[in-house]
């Protein structure tokens, strides 16, 4: 275990909700790291949409979901929050009074004072292929990411995907596998162009197999793979041996740690109340798609109103002594000298 | 294979989806709205639609009969990228949520895989 971090506020998920928290905490001087198990900030909007026209942020007749987050990002740069991305919140213990501990399953850990779940339609995980019994052979050799690629030397590694991540770890575990095979439904390839063209020259070096098809079926034993059944597209079916399978089926949202925290849930939600949004334990509040109450609507704006009340009440936490003076960004020097605009 | 009804309805159309196990059923699909919606209102089985039908998850995921497939077209590349994540995807294999309804397609007949992805 690390060095504790000490902050004020963990945000937990750092999509338009968490980010725009990072606004309101920092108006009442309330300092915040946030953890997020993508690799980008931005969560639903930057994963799921980015391209998308948004038409519903109050004010702005449209934008783009990523415009959105950019814009975001712009707005809290005043209040230098930090990231933790490729992270996932595992625990979060109440230790005392207005203290959390909060820690992730990369080792990093958090001291804080309140936490915010802003978790939105859960966490990120791989989704499962759709192939039958393939969950009896997840703990072993089919793999969803790729910890360390040493791992896989000297293996018979079949990748099965056509976007990003599947050619990244084709062109990657290439030389390090004794033999590779990427498996795709299509000629066609969703992944960058340029990955694509090395691939193919891979494969017409005769460094990688290229197969069109989609797997109907595994072989194997003891959760280890050694075949793979593939049925091509005129419905020739084989197989390809294999010691290990890669699938990039993309990702899918997961409730994750958030079962394990002591949280009152309803379904896959976390009741909260309208003053303040905090959950049934003091300190821990929900904002955003994560949370539910009478009238909820899962909109972004919604998720921005429940950010600026949660800080309100996280200030008491922070600042047991301080008195809350309410103040409006349009005429409060102070405010304006935090936000650098003066 | 029952012969498609035809409805006289302006605005209503005939569906038929054929489930895995052989069972069709046929209902009402109001034009504009699409093949997913229509099933999901008269509760076929099969179809799940994690997404709400924004082309985003690939459980709507519908095999159109051969001979509608001219009349319904293929994927586009939005959809194309989103049966990659399908089960059992076939070349006559469409997002029903993809697929508006027409007067065209007063009969259409689909059937749906054995399960979603």
């Amino acid at each position: 275990m690390s060095e504790p971090i000490k902050t004020d506020v963990v945000i937990i998920g750092a999509g338009p909700i968490g980010l725009f928290a990072v606004f309101e905490l920092g108006l009442l001087d309330i300092k915040a790291h946030l953890v997020d198990i993508l690799d980008k900030i931005g969560g639903q909007c930057a994963e799921l949409y980015p391209e998308k026209p948004i038409y519903d942020i109050p004010g702005i007749p449209k934008v783009s979901a990523q415009g959105l987050v950019d814009n975001l990002m712009e707005q809290i740069r005043p209040f230098n929050p930090v990231f933790h991305l490729n992270e996932m919140v595992e625990t979060v213990e109440r230790l005392g009074d207005a203290q959390f501990r909060v820690t992730t399953g990369a080792g990093t850990v958090f001291d804080c004072k309140a936490v915010v779940v802003a978790a939105g339609g859960g966490s990120f995980q791989p989704k499962r292929p759709p192939i039958p019994g393939i969950e009896a052979y997840e703990a072993k050799s089919v793999h969803y990411a790729v910890r360390q690629m040493e791992a896989f030397r000297g293996k018979r590694l079949l990748i099965v995907g056509g976007g990003d991540s599947a050619l990244d770890w084709t062109l990657n575990l290439a030389p390090v596998a004794s033999h590779l095979t990427l498996l795709h439904r299509r000629q066609e390839f969703r992944a960058a162009p340029d990955s694509v063209n090395k691939m193919m020259a891979l494969v017409g070096e005769g460094k990688i197999d290229l197969v069109l098809g989609q797997v109907t079926a595994l072989e194997g034993a003891d959760g280890q793979v050694s075949a793979a059944i593939v049925k091509r597209t005129d419905g020739s079916v084989f197989n390809i041996a294999c010691d290990a399978i890669l699938p990039f089926f993309g990702l899918t949202m997961k409730l994750g740690p958030v079962a394990n925290w002591g949280l009152t849930l309803e379904g896959d939600l976390i009741p909260v109340d309208t003053a303040a949004f905090e959950t049934n334990v003091p300190g821990i509040f929900a904002i955003g798609d994560i949370n539910t109450y009478p009238g909820k609507l899962k909109l972004i704006l919604s998720g921005f109103h429940e950010a600026a009340l949660m800080a309100q009440k996280a200030h008491r936490y922070v600042y047991p002594d301080k008195r809350l003076t309410f103040q409006y960004t349009t005429s409060s020097t102070s405010l304006q000298k935090k936000l650098g605009v003066n | 294979m029952p012969p498609a009804s035809r409805s006289r309805s302006r605005f209503m159309v005939k569906i038929t989806y054929t489930d895995s196990q052989g069972v069709s059923r046929t209902v009402d699909g109001e034009i504009g709205a699409t093949v997913m919606e229509t099933a999901i209102k008269n509760n076929i089985p099969e179809i799940e639609a994690e997404c709400g039908g924004a082309c985003a998850c690939a459980t709507c995921h519908v095999y159109v009969d051969e001979a509608w497939r001219e009349k319904v077209g293929g994927p586009s590349p939005m959809e194309e990228d989103m049966l990659d994540f399908g089960y059992d995807v076939r070349p006559n294999s469409r997002l029903s949520c993809q697929i508006k309804i027409t007067e065209e397609l007063d009969g259409l007949s689909v059937s749906t895989p054995e399960r979603q992805a």
